[in-house]
């Protein structure tokens, strides 16, 4: 269950994406999150979603390792949508008691899922193609102008870098720890929602255990390579933009024009 | 003066309490004396908590000695302006593969040790061919270290070190989490960096078959250094290696227990040819 989660992994491959300059594909994933809340019709979204689509066929990354991701979602994906759907006062559909499902309500919460459903398909295309290196070098640079009012830029973009590498090793571990746990007794499916959390316990506990013991092998393992900091780092991979970065660009500045065109005149 | 010098080293590990009372020492190396000419293949042993591991980190400025002197090709580990050279000079190579592999991708991550030291783009491509040439882990550069197995992600993690044109390579228990497989893969990578380099090795274990081909073996026990010699001279003292609590490797073991059954053969035997051919001529 948990490695269902794709954000955060990379898929290894040569499309033009993976080649794009991480800086293009972390504005190119912010500009899309926005017009996401920009469009607010049914083209708008079919414009969207079809943007994505073709941006996953460009990846080369399979549908079926996108959608893995979804999984993991779902349940955040049914709660807001089951919270709109209720909540929206208007034309009433159906009644059972209390709870009022209204038209206007449906809508809505289609809209919401259609949305999150983007929203993280588009988040973690950005991180299938894009190792958390290239990711981290990028932000770098694009927060860099940050360092003169005293930001640690690079020890943030370190920082996120590792969180990243160490998710899928977590999660494995938690995976080895729920078994091992499991095979001792514990249960994690059955009872209330309290009951599941307090189950949660032996499984917290050795983790973060494990979580600072690897934190303190890592800290040692980067000091013993000379890690001190950001100060007379050279990078083995620049940052330097090429022709296509431009062309990225420029589509993305087509599709937010679109976006921002469709709103104004009201599609 | 050899590569790694050391001089009465003395390290106090300090155990504090909750209600700020005085601390609770606990001395891990007790008057290690060391000089570990280089180009020389090192191996030290001991068991579990002997200070094996705790000496090792000294040698790479990791931890500074509470007494005494240890010297890294001449630069003293105590001075804080010559810990990033000494950290170069010195590399070292951890247990556990995972938690050493800091970039997502095998060659980023070799390049990381460069890119710390300042080495210039170009440069750090050239150094982490050769460094995964070396270690001969050349065809996976692109790949994801989490799916590499134990044993390759200990090259990778060599590779990282190779990269950054050590003099020395520290390994501290470096396949004590690897499958047989794995520690072969590992064992001959190095062995190969000492003879074709000529890098100093010093692999820190307690494996003993591992120390075999070592030029020099030391062993240590509580903090001290209790033993030392070619690996011949150590294997042949078996008796001595069990009230240390190390096991000696079959094949010696027999040889030895063969020759006080009265058999006629040398002591400190390392090999199964060696017996054999012991055996044969015995007769």
């Amino acid at each position: 269950m948990l490695r269902d989660i794709t954000i955060g992994q990379y898929y290894p491959a040569k499309s033009v994406l993976h080649r794009l300059d991480p800086r293009v594909k972390f504005v190119g994933t912010l500009v899309y999150i926005i017009s996401l809340f920009i469009f607010n019709s049914w083209i708008g979204y079919l414009i969207s979603a079809l943007f994505l689509a073709v941006m996953v066929k460009i990846s080369t990354v399979p549908l079926k390792f996108i959608v893995k991701g979804l999984k993991a979602i779902v349940v955040l994906l049914l709660i807001s949508m089951f919270f709109n759907a209720i909540f929206t006062p208007g034309h009433v559909v159906f009644q059972v008691w209390i709870i009022k499902i209204t038209e206007e309500g449906l809508i809505l919460a289609a809209k919401i899922g259609i949305r999150l459903i983007l929203l993280i398909i588009g988040a973690s295309l950005m991180t299938l193609t894009t190792t958390p290196n290239q990711l981290t070098d990028g932000l770098e640079r694009l927060m860099k102008p940050l360092n003169k009012i005293h930001v640690p830029v690079h020890e943030i973009a370190m920082l996120m870098s590792i969180a990243l590498r160490f998710i899928p090793i977590l999660m494995e571990e938690t995976d080895k720890i729920m078994k091992a746990q499991i095979a001792r007794g514990a249960d994690f499916e059955s009872g209330n929602l309290i009951r599941k959390v307090k189950n949660m316990v032996p499984l917290l506990v050795p983790l973060f255990i494990s979580a600072f013991r690897r934190a303190n092998d890592l800290a040692m393992a980067m000091e013993a390579r000379c890690y001190h900091g950001g100060d007379g780092r050279t990078q083995m991979k620049p940052l330097i933009y090429k022709k296509r970065d431009a062309a990225a660009y420029a589509v993305l500045a087509l599709y937010l024009a679109i976006a921002i065109a469709m709103r104004v005149i009201g599609i | 003066m050899g590569i790694i010098k050391a001089a009465k080293v003395v390290f106090d590990y300090l155990k504090y309490s909750e209600e700020g009372q005085e601390p609770e020492v606990n001395r891990a190396i007790d008057g290690v004396d060391l000089d570990i000419a280089e180009g020389q293949f090192i191996a030290i042993l001991g068991h579990n908590g002997s200070g094996k591991s705790t000496l090792a980190k000294h040698m790479n400025a990791l931890l500074v000695p509470t007494e005494g002197t240890l010297w890294v090709d001449s630069l003293d580990t105590a001075e804080d302006d010559d810990v990033w050279k000494i950290r170069q000079k010195a590399g070292m190579v951890f247990q556990n593969p995972d938690n050493q592999i800091i970039g997502t991708v095998v060659e980023e991550d070799v390049g990381f040790g460069p890119e710390n030291i300042g080495v210039p783009t170009d440069e750090i491509w050239q150094r982490v061919e050769d460094a995964l040439t070396k270690t001969g882990m050349i065809s996976y550069r692109k790949h994801s270290p989490n799916k590499l197995s134990g044993g390759q992600k200990q090259r990778v993690a060599i590779a990282g070190v190779v990269a950054m044109k050590p003099k020395c390579i520290i390994l501290d228990e470096p396949t004590a989490m690897l499958d047989p497989n794995g520690r072969k893969e590992v064992l001959a990578a190095v062995r190969e960096l000492n003879e074709k380099e000529g890098v100093t090795v010093i692999l820190i274990t307690h494996y003993m078959e591992e120390v075999i081909l070592a030029d020099k073996v030391y062993v240590m026990d509580s903090g001290r250094i209790v033993m030392q010699g070619t690996p011949r001279e150590i294997f042949s003292q078996v008796d001595t290696l069990k009230k240390y609590r190390l096991d000696v490797p079959q094949v010696t073991l027999l040889a030895d227990e063969l020759k006080k059954a009265g058999v006629d053969i040398p002591s400190g035997i390392l090999t199964i040819e060696e017996l054999v051919n012991a055996l044969c001529q015995s007769n």
